[in-house]
């Protein structure tokens, strides 16, 4: 398939799939499990590709991405809520420090270009560390950050550990679609410029990247900072889906659900991510629920030991088996792609062996 | 002859270890020069500092007319020398393309006419364009690990024991490569442990013996000395 062909179809495939998104949020009831399922699982699968660009394509294991989601929420939120309702929201801080608003576009941005910054300035010191170490310093800013923004001394700007509402939100389904939709895209071309030719060479062998003069510390801290930035903003489109916000969301638990979806749906692998960003929506909100119903009965038969949260016991038990049964994750490295079906479907049909299939180079 | 390279009371150390010791030598533009030695003589550390992968401790490395001592290695590549590193290391999880395409990562022009440089020089990786390199044959991923280099369009191509590894048919294979990419005008630093097929390739040869150079001459030379003949050679004196 020519690369032109191959855009007609990208393109072709996304306005339908919005289009059935804008079908389906008109038949459905408004709140259904399913939109939430979808609106949620689309600002999972940006931060989890975001988590992907960082420790799937450039190898550097960070687990920060709770603490820069925190970011870009609390930015978006602070240049947001209206000046009207400050008073009431920062009732304990005389209305707070900021008083003005901008345009929820440009909050998105800022959010994610404060995450960014700090991204850069955490980047200086920790990037220098490897795996592990990597990973416990990136946690330990994490918590810290959650710790400063419920300081009471921070309170005229964070609000200290009090609730931030009443800044604007999105009703529609499309609107997180579309957010996450343009970011992830402009992930993708950058995994698929030369940069991210040399993030992944990173990953292979940082000898081997560095003797072909690719400079380590400059490629590093660059992935770290634009997978900053767009955690970043989806932090921000979580803030708008939650419609309020508090520090104490944002614990290590949410990186390591972040963590979880990257891990199932392959290393590596964007479309994994976002295929499993949905699954795993689906199955620890919507899915499992009836497994907390403790009055469940089968045919006249009550089912035992079913009682509120037991669905998280059944849930940990289905991730511990993809996880034993697809040690690559769903998708493994390769991608998810129109091509790649149809090479499928040739070769279950012709009985002979296509070159590559489920992927796509380039 | 100008001296395309020339290393002057070298000294590399690691953490307080002296892996270098105050070496000096020089590489003749247009030659293919080999440095010989044992296991820990040296040799790699001597191509990882010219390299930049290890910050010299002090001397001088004159590439041309430019001091190369305390240059990151970004540009030290971007000066026109590479490293075929010990042991290949090729990017597994990338393609033969992907690979090759890194190899000329400091380069901002037109890559076709040199892609097509290497596959003429290598067949085999045109055929295996789009095969990932990890599933190459160590043969073959020693000609990858050449080609990556050659894409940087260097002056100066180092190659850290090519011959590693591979079965003696294939290794005839790499050097009769290496002679062809010297005959295109490319000069070349080798690390042996092949003695004898580096000391017949090479113009001329430097050994090595703890971090310090003992001999030095052409490769006709070195091969038949009869030091170097029971040491490297395999060949008791006589």
């Amino acid at each position: 398939m020519s690369s032109k062909k191959k855009m007609a179809w990208n393109a072709g495939l996304i306005v339908a799939l919005l289009v059935l998104l804008f079908v389906l949020e008109q038949m459905m009831p408004p709140g259904s499990m399913f939109l939430t399922v979808l609106k949620k699982g689309a600002i999972y699968a940006l931060v989890a590709v975001s988590m992907n660009l960082l420790n799937g394509f450039t190898g550097l294991f960070s687990l920060g991405q709770a603490g820069f989601m925190l970011l870009g929420a609390y930015t978006y939120a602070i240049l947001t809520i209206p000046v009207e309702s400050r008073e009431s929201v920062y009732q304990y801080f005389d209305g707070g420090i900021v008083q003005f608003t901008v345009p929820v576009p440009v909050a998105l941005i800022a959010g994610g270009i404060l995450a960014g910054f700090f991204a850069y300035l955490i980047g200086l010191p920790v990037l220098r560390l490897k795996s592990d170490y990597l990973a416990i310093a990136t946690l330990g800013f994490a918590e810290i950050i959650r710790a400063v923004f419920q300081w009471d001394k921070l309170g005229p700007l964070t609000n200290g550990s009090n609730l931030l509402r009443s800044f604007p939100s999105f009703k529609s389904v499309l609107y997180p679609f579309v957010v996450s939709g343009i970011c992830i895209t402009l992930i993708v071309l950058l995994i698929n410029s030369t940069y991210g030719r040399a993030f992944k060479a990173i990953r292979d062998d940082e000898i081997a990247a560095e003797a072909m003069g690719i400079n380590l510390a400059h490629h590093k801290r660059l992935a770290f900072v634009i997978s900053s930035f767009f955690a970043g903003v989806s932090g921000g489109l979580l803030a708008m889906y939650q419609t309020t916000i508090q520090a104490s969301m944002f614990k290590s638990a949410m990186t390591y659900e972040i963590l979880l979806i990257v891990v199932i749906g392959g290393i590596g692998s964007v479309t994994g991510s976002c295929i499993s960003s949905f699954l795993f929506i689906a199955c620890s909100e919507w899915w499992l629920r009836f497994l907390d119903n403790e009055n469940l009965y089968l045919g006249g038969f009550h089912v035992p030991f079913l009682r509120p949260g037991f669905r998280k016991v059944v849930f940990a038990v289905v991730i511990m088996a993809v996880v034993l049964f697809y040690r690559q994750g769903i998708m493994g490295t390769k991608e998810f792609s129109v091509e790649g079906i149809a090479n499928f479907f040739k070769r279950r049909f012709s009985g002979k062996k296509a070159v590559k299939g489920g992927g796509s180079h380039e | 002859m100008s001296n395309l390279l020339e290393v002057k009371n070298l000294n590399v150390s690691y953490g307080g270890i002296k892996a270098v010791k105050e070496i000096s030598f020089q590489v003749p533009k247009g030659q293919v020069v080999t440095l010989i030695g044992a296991n820990g003589a040296g040799k790699s550390s001597t191509l990882r500092s010219i390299v930049g992968l290890v910050k010299p401790e002090s001397g001088s490395i004159q590439f041309k007319d430019t001091e190369l001592a305390g240059l990151s290695a970004d540009q030290i590549v971007a000066k026109g020398i590479t490293l075929v590193p010990e042991g290949r290391r090729v990017f597994s999880d990338l393609t033969v393309l992907e690979n090759l395409k890194i190899g000329a990562y400091m380069r901002k022009d037109s890559l076709d006419d040199d892609l097509n440089w290497v596959h003429d020089l290598f067949p085999r990786l045109k055929e295996r364009t789009w095969q990932l390199a990890g599933t190459l044959s160590g043969g073959e991923q020693q000609m990858l690990a050449i080609g990556r280099a050659l894409m940087s369009k260097p002056e100066l191509i180092m190659m850290d024991e090519p011959s590693l590894g591979l079965a003696p048919i294939v290794v005839q294979g790499v050097f009769d490569i290496i002679k062809e990419i010297n005959k295109q005008g490319v000069t070349i630093l080798l690390v042996e442990q092949n003695a004898n097929m580096a000391l017949k390739a090479a113009d001329l040869g430097y050994v090595m013996e703890t971090g310090q150079i003992t001999l030095q001459g052409s490769g006709k030379e070195l091969a038949e000395n009869e030091e170097v003949k029971a040491a490297y050679l395999g060949k008791a004196k006589k």
